[in-house]
């Protein structure tokens, strides 16, 4: 093995230069060749797909959208908007309850045993389960077999049943990252398990949580093949009834106006894409956001809890 | 609630000391279960245990309950299709204006025929595809953000993958149909079937058609599960100790030496796990392979040809199923959806299998970006 001391006049590679053979360098620079042209086949889907949808909605924009209901031949879309954030809404309330308390079961509460595995392995299977076929038991069970016709419940239920497992991983992930000397601080200042888990332990996995459920809700809003058939399609705004009443939301827009003869229809279509990708990016921002601004209570840190606390504490110490 | 009225009200607060001798809150603090303990927080105890336990068991329920449906719906279909519905073709819902007929208790239309072995090999098909062209894009994109990107440019990459995890299936169907199928069926399809006529190349051969079948579906496929597959590979090779790579640099290995001898080998359960959940993905996804697929019962003819998934037939046969009012059709799809069902959960169990002892918890497919 030759130095760089020995032979000054190879190029070097890297610090420290080595002798090299050039069928070796050769395929060194091939191989981070075919890196670079991998990451570009990354990038420029994103951007093509982007482009595409912004370059599609801008031909037939019209801010009117915002303020008028669909009709058959036309309209806004007003009424899908709002039926997205009332779909938003039960998710958040529906799978946030059930994934977070599933999370705060597997991580606090139980013991490990059999009956966890169990639980965490249909969570694990249900987010595999292709998102129609859950639409598909959700029509045959809720829509016929409950005669709820097509309406606001069902496709609450069915997107909540899809996304929790998402709910349930994430907050069971940040539950179980939360360093043990913090449960054992709370312990050892006489606190009971459940203020432990409520004013510590919850608090420093809030991050972690929350960036989980907003995820569902990211995906709930990008999702159409479970909605088509539970949650069907209205042209009015979202009514007061769980049941009987269809409910419009934007992927509908997406899906079905595009192929329509009419101009005005298929515009609609690309006007729900962009919106949909708007609230995508947006979900996905509020994520990372609440990520940057919580990351200085992170149980990493060393200093946890919030200030609250450790004033509490303070006093506490000081009487 | 209210039986022990000397303790302190405070809900929320951390508990305050009672106005006690110091002996006495010695000798109160230092039992397991302190005297001071409100009732109220055993109840809150008590609700939180059995809320979060009841909660627990909504993903368990949901699964058993969508597996109980599937199951029951699909009887008479899986009686009456027999082994026809996994070899044979085509949906026919038989005779509708004639007089339902019954064959081994299950009402059916004179002449219905179902199969869906189309379905289930362009399923297979397309999610084969996807596979075969994400992976290697995937894996070569992390190796050069972990390797050659400065942190901030990472960052960047890191928000367009979750940008691309993120899109709605029903955008990326619009964007192949609209856009990259077309472009595709002008610019390299073409070039494609002029490939030599020998093994690897000779599939390339053929009618190139418009943009919609097989080979776009499938390309699209490759797009949406890009963003697991880099994400999990790139957070994996984050994680290989840097003395192990600087060994294998002093023994005077290239780059791609070191990934292929270290990295490589120290990520691959891991890649392996996550390349079996972005198939898992591919054979269920549905709206974008609805619009891109073209949509019809039949094998394709070629590559480029004209196919359905399972899913993409449930979705846009329902609607038509109906009108069979035997509801035998609409028991089919349930047929459908339950081998649909079947492939996922062996792919998913199989992925669990191999990612088991490199499992770090990156479960989520879009989470895996974060």
């Amino acid at each position: 093995m030759s130095t760089a001391a020995a032979r000054p006049e190879r190029p070097s590679l890297g610090e420290g230069s080595r002798h090299i053979s050039p069928r070796r360098r050769l395929a060194d620079k091939a191989w981070w060749g075919v890196c670079a042209v991998a990451l570009l086949l990354v990038i420029v889907p994103v951007f093509w797909v982007l482009e595409g949808v912004v370059q599609h909605a801008v031909g037939g924009w019209s801010w009117s959208i915002f303020t008028t209901t669909s009709t058959g031949v036309g309209g806004g879309l007003a009424n899908a908007i709002v039926g997205t954030f009332v779909l938003l809404v039960g998710v958040a309330i529906l799978a946030g309850l059930a994934g977070i308390g599933c999370g705060i079961y597997l991580a606090e509460i139980a013991r490990q045993s059999w009956y966890t595995t169990l639980l965490r392995s249909a969570s694990e299977v249900l987010a595999g389960i292709p998102s129609i076929v859950l639409g598909y038991v959700g029509y045959v069970a809720l829509v016929v077999g409950l005669h709820w016709k097509f309406s606001l419940l069902a496709g609450l239920i069915v997107l909540s049943v899809l996304v929790v497992p998402y709910v349930a991983k994430s907050t069971e992930l940040a539950l179980n990252q939360v360093p043990l000397g913090y449960r054992e601080g709370g312990e050892a200042l006489g606190m009971p398990r459940t203020l432990v888990l409520r004013r510590v332990v919850l608090r420093s996995a809030v991050p972690g949580i929350a960036t989980g459920l907003i995820i569902a809700l990211a995906i709930s809003v990008g999702e159409t093949a479970p909605l088509l058939y539970t949650a069907g399609w209205s042209n009015s705004y979202p009514s007061s009834h769980l049941i009987h009443a269809p409910i419009g939301y934007l992927t509908y827009a997406s899906y079905t106006f595009f192929e329509d003869p009419s101009a005005s229809v298929r515009a609609l279509s690309y006007d729900a894409s962009l919106l949909l990708v708007v609230l995508v990016l947006g979900l996905i921002l509020v994520a990372r956001l609440v990520v940057r601004l919580t990351q200085k209570y992170a149980p990493d840190r060393g200093e946890g809890g919030g200030r609250r606390e450790r004033r509490a504490a303070k006093a506490h110490a000081a009487k | 609630m209210s039986e022990e009225p000397a303790v302190p009200p405070e809900g929320d607060r951390l508990p305050a000391e009672p106005d006690h001798s110091a002996g006495s809150q010695m000798a109160n603090t230092m039992t397991r279960e302190p005297s001071w303990r409100p009732r109220r927080r055993v109840v809150a105890e008590r609700v939180l245990g059995v809320g979060s336990g009841v909660a627990a068991l909504v993903p368990l329920a949901g699964l058993v309950a969508a597996v109980a449906v599937l199951l029951v719906e699909a009887l008479p279909a899986i009686r009456y299709n027999g082994w026809h519905f996994i070899t044979g073709s085509g949906f026919n819902p038989g005779n509708l204006y004639g007089k339902p007929v019954h064959t081994g208790g299950v009402l059916h239309f004179a002449g219905a025929s179902y199969g869906a072995f189309p379905l289930i090999i362009g399923t297979i098909e397309s999610a084969a595809i996807a596979v075969v062209v994400a992976c290697p894009i995937a894996i070569g994109a992390a190796v050069l953000i972990v390797e050659k990107l400065p942190g901030r440019i990472a960052n960047v990459v890191g928000f367009c993958l979750e940008v691309l995890a993120g899109i709605p299936s029903v955008v990326f169907g619009l964007w192949g149909v609209l856009t990259f199928g077309p472009w595709l069926s002008h610019n390299i399809y073409p070039a494609l079937a002029h490939l030599p006529n020998f093994p690897p190349f000779s599939i390339f051969r053929g009618n190139t058609g418009y943009g919609q079948g097989l080979l776009s579906a499938g390309l699209v496929l490759a797009v949406m599960i890009i963003p697991i597959v880099a994400a999990t590979t790139r957070d994996l090779l984050r994680q290989v100790p840097a003395a192990t790579k600087e060994g294998a640099e002093a023994l005077g290995m290239t780059d791609a030496e070191v990934f292929q001898t270290v990295q490589l080998r120290w990520v691959r359960t891991g890649v392996i796990g996550a390349i079996v959940l972005g198939l898992g993905r591919a054979l269920g996804e549905t709206i974008a392979v609805a619009l891109v697929s073209g949509s019809i019962l039949q094998t394709s003819s070629n590559i480029y040809g004209n196919m359905t998934t399972i899913a993409a037939t449930i979705v846009s046969q329902l609607d038509a199923a109906n009108t069979d009012t035997t509801g035998l059709e609409v028991k089919t799809l349930a047929e459908a959806a339950l081998v649909l069902f079947l492939i996922t959960v062996l792919v998913n169990i199989g992925a669990r299998l191999l990612v088991r002892r490199s499992a770090r918890g990156a479960a989520l497919p879009v989470g895996a970006g974060f």
